[in-house]
């Protein structure tokens, strides 16, 4: 079985993401791999383990930093990675896709995995587009993939703990919610050994798309109200807390 | 090109959700200033189509579509984009309409902007404000070219300005079920067994700032004291710290309990739409830009261990 996994290497959300004219300035935010990457890395490694094969994970570099996202999918059982070097932290979905797709044709990918979405898919995520691009079917929200030969048992997850099972034919590009287990832990030292003996494929970005999106600007959303603060210590802001509470009869 | 908005509208077990009514409303609003038409696109079968204020509805009806199905309604609104050159398409940026909406725009070229909280015509064209970066952001941008796919977040437009009864119009699905490569096998209903949070009183939610499962046992003991069920956000869940029936918002569950105490919750668009009703929420993060505190009642910038713990010694 040959998997390849699309990955997206995007700004952190959990600091500030200061504004510069009418995009993140992306010189003053860290890049981390979009939360959802790590379960569709982990749904890979896990039919690999069930019925063989390979999996290969395939990124843009956008501001030279990619490595270390590589090494830890090394360390965490993928047995192949690339980087196509574009060294531009602003490119969209679609530019992102576009150069995936390319990379990911002569791959002979029976399934592609990407995250079902990011935080920054501004113009769309970028599994549906690659999807669109490699003329394959796309299924999203997918919280479990069994490959069965030349097809696979895919769970979509709808709202409220409901789903549907469906049948897909390979090749496909399934947008994975969250894994059937955990994203598994790769230890330090394992990431390290794999920085210092691993090969990263390199590959120029190739293909021409965009969002085709005018920004017209870029803020912290205004807020229609606010909550009341509570300040103090941990202690005074607990004891105030459970004053309002007992005053509502809900303590 | 027609200047007609297209909505493409969801439904499961023969109700629709509410964000299609809210797109509809909001498609009436655009086509009227742009001198079109709002259509509602109705997909599948098993559903009244006749509830809609839309100028038109068309419903593919076909009992091969009664499961949704992702590439069924990826080549049937494509199909349907090319008969009538809509100015827009809408989407819910739902479980189902996020898997059809960027497949829509890098097909045909025309660009989408996703995470669609309003929309207002300008000149002629759009310009979309979409919440991106978590809800940390808010982005306004204007769509190139002759269409616009734009995948809206539910709960950003009234509900009832998309609820009426023009009559729908059936028409045969363009796609042939049988050259599907994806195919529905059956429905998999919500695991029973646990607590059902949408009936409690009093939630505890817990999200990524719990930190570890090993942690999850202090939000239990304070849900306890107060006679609280614990909740989650979807990190949580994902990391297997939490059972799925524990989780409130987009592929969760809906709630509006009396109380919605969150601890380490930053407040993402999609949480809030399983939450934002509840009667009284306090919020508790380190993070004091957490998009939550301007959603909740009352919050707090402290370490949710220390005033967990200091509030069981007070219970």
């Amino acid at each position: 079985m040959n998997i390849v996994v699309a990955i997206k290497h995007i700004p952190s959300i959990a600091d500030d993401l200061p504004v510069s004219g009418k995009n993140v300035d992306f010189d003053s935010v860290d890049f981390v791999l979009n939360e959802w990457d790590e379960h569709s890395i982990e749904q890979a490694v896990l039919i690999k383990e069930a019925v063989g094969g390979t999996v290969t994970v395939v990124g843009v570099d956008l501001i030279g930093e990619l490595d270390n996202v590589l090494h830890l999918a090394l360390a965490k059982g993928a047995d192949k990675v690339v980087k196509i070097t574009a060294d531009d932290p602003a490119a969209d979905s679609h530019m992102q896709a576009k150069w995936l797709a390319e990379a990911i044709k002569g791959m002979g990918a029976n399934m592609v995995f990407a995250g079902v979405q990011a935080s920054n898919d501004l113009d769309g995520q970028i599994g549906p587009m690659i999807a669109a691009y490699l003329d394959m079917p796309y299924i999203g929200g997918v919280s479990s993939v069994e490959a069965n030969g030349d097809s696979a048992t895919v769970n979509k997850e709808f709202a409220g703990g409901a789903g549907a099972k469906y049948s897909v034919s390979m090749p496909f590009v399934a947008g994975v919610q969250a894994a059937p287990k955990p994203p598994r832990y790769a230890p330090v030292s394992k990431v390290r050994q794999m920085a210092q003996t691993a090969t990263i494929e390199t590959v120029s970005p190739s293909g021409d798309a965009s969002a085709g999106l005018a920004f017209k600007n870029m803020a912290p959303p205004v807020a229609t109200g606010h909550a009341e603060m509570i300040e103090g210590s941990s202690k005074e802001v607990a004891a105030k807390i459970v004053e309002l509470l007992k005053s509502k009869g809900l303590a | 090109m027609s200047n007609d908005i297209l909505v493409i509208t969801e439904h499961m077990d023969g109700k629709f959700s509410d964000v299609s009514f809210e797109m509809v409303g909001k498609a009436r609003e655009l086509a009227s200033a742009l001198g079109g038409q709002a259509v509602a696109v109705v997909i599948g079968s098993g559903v009244d189509a006749n509830v809609f204020a839309s100028d038109s509805t068309l419903h593919i009806d076909d009992a091969a579509l009664s499961g949704f199905n992702p590439e069924a309604y990826a080549k049937i609104v494509e199909a349907l984009v090319k008969e009538k050159s809509p100015k827009a398409v809408l989407f819910g940026w739902t479980v189902t309409g996020m898997d059809v909406a960027a497949w829509l725009s890098a097909k045909t070229g025309a660009p989408c902007a996703a995470y669609a909280k309003d929309i207002r015509v300008d000149g002629g064209g759009f310009v979309v404000s979409c919440q991106v970066y978590g809800g940390k952001l808010m982005a306004e941008v204007a769509p190139e070219g002759d269409m616009a796919v734009i995948a809206c977040l539910a709960g950003s437009f009234p509900v009832e300005a998309g609820q009426g009864s023009t009559a729908a119009t059936a028409t045969a699905s363009p796609v042939d079920a049988g050259s599907l490569k994806v195919k529905f096998v059956e429905a998999i209903k919500p695991a029973g067994g646990d607590v059902d949070i949408t009936a409690q009183a009093k939630l505890v939610s817990i999200g990524r700032g719990i930190g570890g499962k090993e942690n999850v046992e202090l939000a239990e003991e304070l849900a306890q004291a107060l006679g609280a069920t614990v909740s989650a956000s979807r990190p949580v869940v994902d990391a297997g710290w939490l059972p799925r029936t524990r989780q409130v918002g987009k592929s969760g569950l809906k709630v509006k309990p009396k109380l919605y105490l969150m601890l380490g919750i930053s407040g993402a668009p999609e949480h809030l739409e399983g939450m934002k009703s509840a009667e009284l929420i306090i919020a508790i993060n380190t993070d004091k830009k957490a998009p939550i505190f301007n959603v909740a009642h009352y919050g707090a910038t402290a370490d949710l261990f220390e005033v967990a713990e200091a509030m069981l010694e007070l219970l």
